[in-house]
């Protein structure tokens, strides 16, 4: 009994620990942020890396989510003689929930898990701490471009994904159910507000950036310097992204639309 | 540089327990001990990474342990090191590496960067490698170029750590050549660290020799070839058995090959 | 050079691709055009009962969108509800009698406020409040007459 409890207790501490890590971690990247100005070249490195090597894997999904939902949508409205609503069903699914999380998702898997593993190794090699002997900050030199150019290639991402899923969903929708092409326009712009559902998407989206990149690289910066840490910091990225941001997307969804 | 009463403990093992460095200034000064006696532990209090539990490491007048974090920065600037395995930046071109140094803490020219660059490239034998990956090189020639980019900056101190483990005799030979001569030509306050006895003996003007978190003999290599310490004469043979036994400390052989059965 | 010249190249293309998903959002899936009923100008009107009408719910004439409910509030005096509206200060022409009523969209859609022009030559201005009034038809008070009508029988 006593074993559970200290146990329990050790756990807890720990945990406590770790986040209040991560957040003065947190705190000391974004002192950094200022610095990255006159060198954007750095953080385009990372745009790159981690927005442009994803763009594959976002439009593939997106397109595929966007058809899924047409069709599995238009099963759903046929019932009620409302298929014209079709464009409404798969625009509001992907802009206010999907899009973005689906998108942060895919983000954790393809571009986290890099950013882990590079700085993980990074460390593991003593270039973090070559880098402190040449006194250059690593937090400010290899950490905080990467989170930047996360936080700026989140939103661009699930933009791209939710505008290739209605395209997907138009493809399914008009191609082949036949619906009439100017009721799927026409329905969706008169429901999709431009504040309310997009504006709120992309912030969303942000926020997914900023927790996703945060998470990766500070598992990377804290990981085991060796091949099974690092290993295991990249699998403890991708679960705690992905919990985070499903987690994070109830509390925001519930803020942003729960008055309605 | 001085080390006084130096006291370091990774957890419940004490890696330093009291000791006192002199490291002059301009000088070749190898700090040799056997594997796993915080050789780079040292260099790491020495460089500002670790605080020590006790005692001090001053830097040209300032106790490192002490300094907040910009005048760490300031001071670390007027330092290189070389890491054990050059450490250097995977994304990186050699070039790049090298002037990396200059790149974080100079607003000079492109031009100047250059010229400086290949200078550096050039002093250690490299400067047609220039456009090679990391991972393109040689263990030796990694460490090379590590050597380069320590010196970017001119430091006042270069630190070296195990710069001979795993090299090949020709590699060995240049790099042996290359901080001796480094040290001379630039005025160099180098600090090494090494288990290798030959090569270091044969270039340091001064060793401390250090086992068990003591400094168990200092001078310069004649007088240490001198020394009368078995424990030194052991290691500097390198004789299998001795005042180190082979054995790691174990129960008595027979006693343990019996009580298997029960 | 080279490498961190495609590097820009790439991103820019990235950035753009970005920024088109975001207009094509913006334009052709929301309704950035549509009148967001900001910078109307206000008509009130009493209704014994709204039903299921929201704020943002749509203003019609003639089945065209002309503004959009901007507030619901209460009237304690009377127990009636006054609903705020915002009309596109391009319609500035309502006439004086114009009359409201609520209906709804298809059978289960939404409800909205459909106006139906008089005949006065004075129009309605800001702050003025529409008298003649109609109504959310209540789909169970409707069945329920129903069914006591043919209970009648």
């Amino acid at each position: 009994m006593t074993g559970f409890l200290q146990r329990l207790g050790a756990t807890t501490l720990g945990v406590t620990e770790r986040i209040g890590r991560a957040h003065l971690f947190l705190l000391h990247v974004l002192a950094g942020f200022p610095g990255l100005l006159p060198r954007f070249g750095l953080v385009m490195k990372q745009i790159y890396a981690s927005g442009v090597l994803s763009l594959l894997i976002i439009a593939v999904s997106g397109l595929f989510v966007g058809m899924v939902l047409a069709l599995q949508g238009y099963n759903t409205l046929v019932d009620f003689g409302a298929t014209e609503s079709l464009g409404v069903v798969v625009s509001l699914s992907l802009v206010r929930e999907l899009g973005p999380v689906v998108a942060a998702l895919l983000f954790a898997g393809r571009a986290g898990s890099a950013l882990t593993a590079e700085i993980g190794l990074m460390k593991a090699t003593e270039q973090l701490s070559a880098m402190e002997m040449m006194a250059v900050n690593p937090l400010h030199r290899v950490v905080a471009p990467r989170l930047l150019g996360g936080i700026i290639a989140m939103p661009l991402l699930a933009a791209i994904f939710s505008a290739v899923g209605i395209l997907g969903g138009h493809f399914v929708a008009v191609g082949l159910l036949g619906v009439d092409e100017g009721a799927f326009w026409s329905q969706m712009q008169a429901k999709v507000d431009l504040y309310e559902d997009i504006a709120n998407g992309v912030i969303k989206s942000m926020v997914f950036g900023l927790v996703v990149t945060w998470i990766a690289v500070f598992e990377g910066y804290d990981a085991v310097p060796t091949s099974e840490g690092v290993s295991r910091a990249t699998t403890r990225t991708v679960v705690h992204a992905s919990l985070a941001v499903l987690g994070l997307d109830f509390v925001l969804t519930a803020l942003m639309f729960g008055d309605e | 540089m001085r080390i006084r009463g130096l006291r370091y403990a990774r957890g419940e093992q004490v890696i330093f327990d009291g000791i006192d460095m002199d490291i002059p200034r301009g000088r070749l000064t190898a700090i040799m001990g056997p594997s796993g006696t915080g050789k780079t532990t040292l260099l790491r209090l020495i460089g500002g990474q670790l605080r020590p539990d006790a005692g001090s490491v001053e830097v040209a007048g300032q106790n490192v342990a002490r300094l907040r974090s910009k005048a760490l920065y300031r001071l670390r600037q007027r330092m290189g090191m070389l890491f054990q395995n050059g450490a250097l930046l995977t994304d990186l071109s050699v070039f790049e590496n090298v002037a990396f140094p200059l790149r974080e803490h100079t607003r000079l020219p492109e031009r100047m960067i250059r010229d400086l660059v290949l200078m550096k490239l050039h002093a250690v034998g490299l400067r047609g490698a220039r456009d090679l990956m990391p991972a393109q090189l040689s263990g030796g020639m990694a460490r090379r170029v590590a050597l380069a980019r320590a010196i970017a900056l001119d430091p006042e101190m270069v630190l070296f750590d195990e710069p001979f483990t795993g090299q090949d005799p020709i590699s060995l030979g240049v790099l042996v050549s290359l901080l001796r001569r480094l040290t001379d030509a630039l005025g160099l306050t180098s600090v090494l660290v090494s288990h290798d006895v030959q090569e270091s003996l044969s270039i340091a003007d001064y060793v401390y020799v250090i086992s068990e978190g003591q400094v168990v003999e200092r001078g310069t290599p004649a007088s240490l070839r001198q020394s009368t310490s078995p424990w030194v004469q052991q290691f500097l043979q390198g004789q299998s058995d001795g005042p180190v036994p082979f054995h790691y400390p174990a129960p008595d052989y027979r006693a343990d090959l019996l009580a298997e059965g029960s | 050079m080279m490498q961190s010249r495609s590097v820009q190249i790439w991103v820019g293309l990235f950035v753009i691709a970005g920024m088109a998903a975001l207009l094509m959002l913006a334009m052709k899936v929301s309704n950035i055009r549509a009148f967001s009923g900001e910078e109307g100008y206000a008509i009130t009107a009493r209704f014994e009962n709204i039903g299921g009408l929201k704020v943002r719910s749509p203003v019609t004439m003639a089945g065209v969108v002309v503004g959009r409910v901007s507030k619901i509030g209460f009237d304690k005096e009377i127990y009636e509800a006054v609903v705020t509206m915002s009309i596109d200060p391009r319609y500035d022409n309502l006439p004086e009698d114009t009359s409201a009523s609520i209906f709804t969209a298809g059978l289960l859609g939404e409800q909205y406020i459909g106006l139906e022009a008089g005949g006065a030559e004075t129009y309605l201005r800001d702050g003025d409040r529409i008298q003649l009034t109609q109504s959310a038809v209540i789909l169970e008070q409707l069945i329920g007459q129903f069914l006591v009508s043919q209970a009648d029988k």
